[in-house]
């Protein structure tokens, strides 16, 4: 195993980008009773790329730095629940390579 | 910008907006292209693969000036078991040589060049701004808002190439919010490895490349692929899953990305290669069904916004090409006769649905989601294959006969002999 790349956690993968970021979130969520109340599942906090959406006990935290702008939030949340905006022009994230 | 109209106005520098601003410019036109990223590729992420064939007829012999990283020579499919897999494959020097059959990119780079070359053809770039939405007036797109201060800018045509997500498509009524089905979510990671080295362990020469399409064990029997491109001093590694299965597995994308990496028969290709850029992306998966409105008064979309993706394939940038060339000219049209109607422009939806793309779209319309509501064809047939391939090679002392009168009752086995007919037939039938 030791001869694989280790980026295994998800910090060194977002440590490989360039974020520039905006002072004021491109995520909202609508209603955070919603997650507390009626979503026992919160798959975003699985299924987002960049682990957005943090459940934090009480309330949703959204990470919006570490976004990947993908839209996956938008489209998965079971009670739409997420207003999706792009960042600001020539902010969010930077892509070198891919 | 406020007070100047521009004939066309293309929202997003990816493959399908430039190749529009490119061919709009070219014949003359007064061509805006707007870019939300620091620069064109930015925002832009894909597993690396682009066909000369669409380019090539925008942009002549391209490769001898495009940032283009290897033609590929050779492509590989694996069905992945647990601890094995079986190899198939076709590689030919005959795309060793121009015009070559395709190559591996990196997008930032790519991105940049050619937006580059419809700057030279005259197209106006504007990076760092998003466009809000299309500015409607008596039913037809009039121009855009963008979120620059005195932001409002018109023209007698917006295209839209504005991405998977198209915001703005969704704005017009062209298309409903996507569902999870008809999206995949791909996480990749570019890792460095010097030349020398990828050429030993995919057997290649310099100055050429391999692709590795891999079914099976790489997404743990979501529907989807994982993928292993050679760059030229790096790999692309990535593995892509509908949103759909993903959600229902409960799976995080990179825990699935490291599986990939670790996994026994992927990790000798990435020994030793140092990670150098992580990326998450959606790709339309929707395929014919989900094609959305493509045209209306004043306005026309292209490339991953209007889902033009062949899943089967990995076809995509292509496709976005084609779309944004075929809408150009038919704006060229549209100009000369001073009509941007919805019922002029309605040609480039004829010319798009009559080209290779909307006919190969049209071909595999019913392909992702037959794969996706009959999980048997990842998760029994795959490792079926491996099974009887293992059972087939090992030397025991068993008959041949045997051991295939073996293996073709372990088929039917699982799921009945009927059942596995009429899965053949699905199969044939989505993809004949």
């Amino acid at each position: 195993m030791s001869a694989v790349p280790k980026t295994n956690t998800l910090e060194d993968k977002q440590y490989t980008l360039r974020f520039k970021c905006d002072t004021e979130s491109h995520l909202q969520v609508l209603d955070y009773d919603v997650c507390a109340n009626q979503c026992p599942d919160k798959l975003c906090t699985l299924f987002c790329p960049g682990e957005v959406y943090k459940w934090e006990g009480t309330r949703m935290q959204v990470g919006y730095e570490g976004c990947h702008e993908c839209g996956s939030c938008r489209i998965g949340c079971p009670h739409e629940n997420i207003k999706w905006e792009y960042p600001k022009g020539g902010h969010g994230i930077v892509f070198r390579m891919a | 910008m406020a007070n100047h109209k521009f004939d066309v106005i293309v929202v997003g520098a990816g493959p399908a907006g430039t190749a529009c601003a490119l061919t709009a410019a070219k014949a003359g036109l007064d061509v805006l292209l707007i870019e939300r990223g620091e620069y064109p590729g930015a925002k832009n992420v894909m597993g690396g693969v682009l066909y000369r064939k669409q380019l090539e007829e925008l942009v002549p012999e391209f490769w001898n000036e495009a940032p283009v990283e290897r033609p590929i020579v050779e492509q590989r499919f694996w069905m992945l078991g647990e601890e094995s897999l079986f190899d198939m494959g076709y590689k030919g020097m005959e795309w060793s040589q121009a015009p070559y059959n395709n190559f591996t990119v990196l997008r930032a780079k790519f991105d940049q060049w050619f937006a580059g070359k419809a700057m030279e053809a005259g197209a106006i770039l504007v990076t760092e701004t998003v466009v809000k939405e299309c500015l409607v007036e008596n039913g037809k797109v009039i121009g855009v808002r963008t979120d620059r201060p005195d932001g409002d800018v018109y023209a007698d045509v917006v295209v839209l190439a504005d991405g998977v997500n198209s915001l703005l498509g969704k704005q017009l009524g062209f298309h409903k919010e996507l569902k999870p089905e008809e999206v995949a979510l791909a996480a990749m990671e570019v890792l460095d490895l010097p030349a020398e080295r990828i050429e030993d362990r995919f057997r290649l020469e310099p100055n050429q490349g391999c692709t590795v399409e891999i079914f099976g064990d790489g997404t743990k029997g979501i529907v989807g692929t994982a993928f292993l491109y050679t760059n030229k001093d790096s790999i692309n590694i990535g593995v892509g899953t509908t949103l759909s299965g993903l959600i229902k597995s409960r799976m995080r994308p990179y825990d699935l990305l490291e599986y990939v990496k670790n996994h026994s028969m992927i990790r000798p290709y990435i020994k030793d290669a140092k990670p150098a850029e992580y990326a998450a992306h959606l790709i339309p998966e929707g395929g014919y069904n989900s094609i959305p409105k493509l045209v209306g008064n004043g306005v026309m979309v292209c490339g991953d916004a209007a889902q033009l993706v062949n899943g089967i394939h990995r076809e995509g940038s292509n496709m976005a090409m084609t779309s944004g060339r075929l809408a150009a000219e038919t704006i060229c049209l549209a100009k000369q006769a001073n009509d941007f109607s919805e019922n002029m422009l309605d040609s480039y939806r004829k010319n798009l649905m009559n080209s290779f793309v909307g006919r190969d779209l049209e071909k595999y319309k019913n392909a992702t989601h037959t794969f996706e509501n009959y999980p048997q064809y990842f998760n029994e047939y795959i490792p079926f294959v491996n099974r009887a391939a293992s059972e087939f090679f090992t030397v025991d002392g068993t008959p041949k006969r045997d051991k295939q009168k073996k293996i073709m009752s372990s088929m039917f086995e699982g799921r009945g002999k009927w059942a596995t007919i009429q899965d053949l037939y699905r199969a044939w039938k989505v993809m004949k």
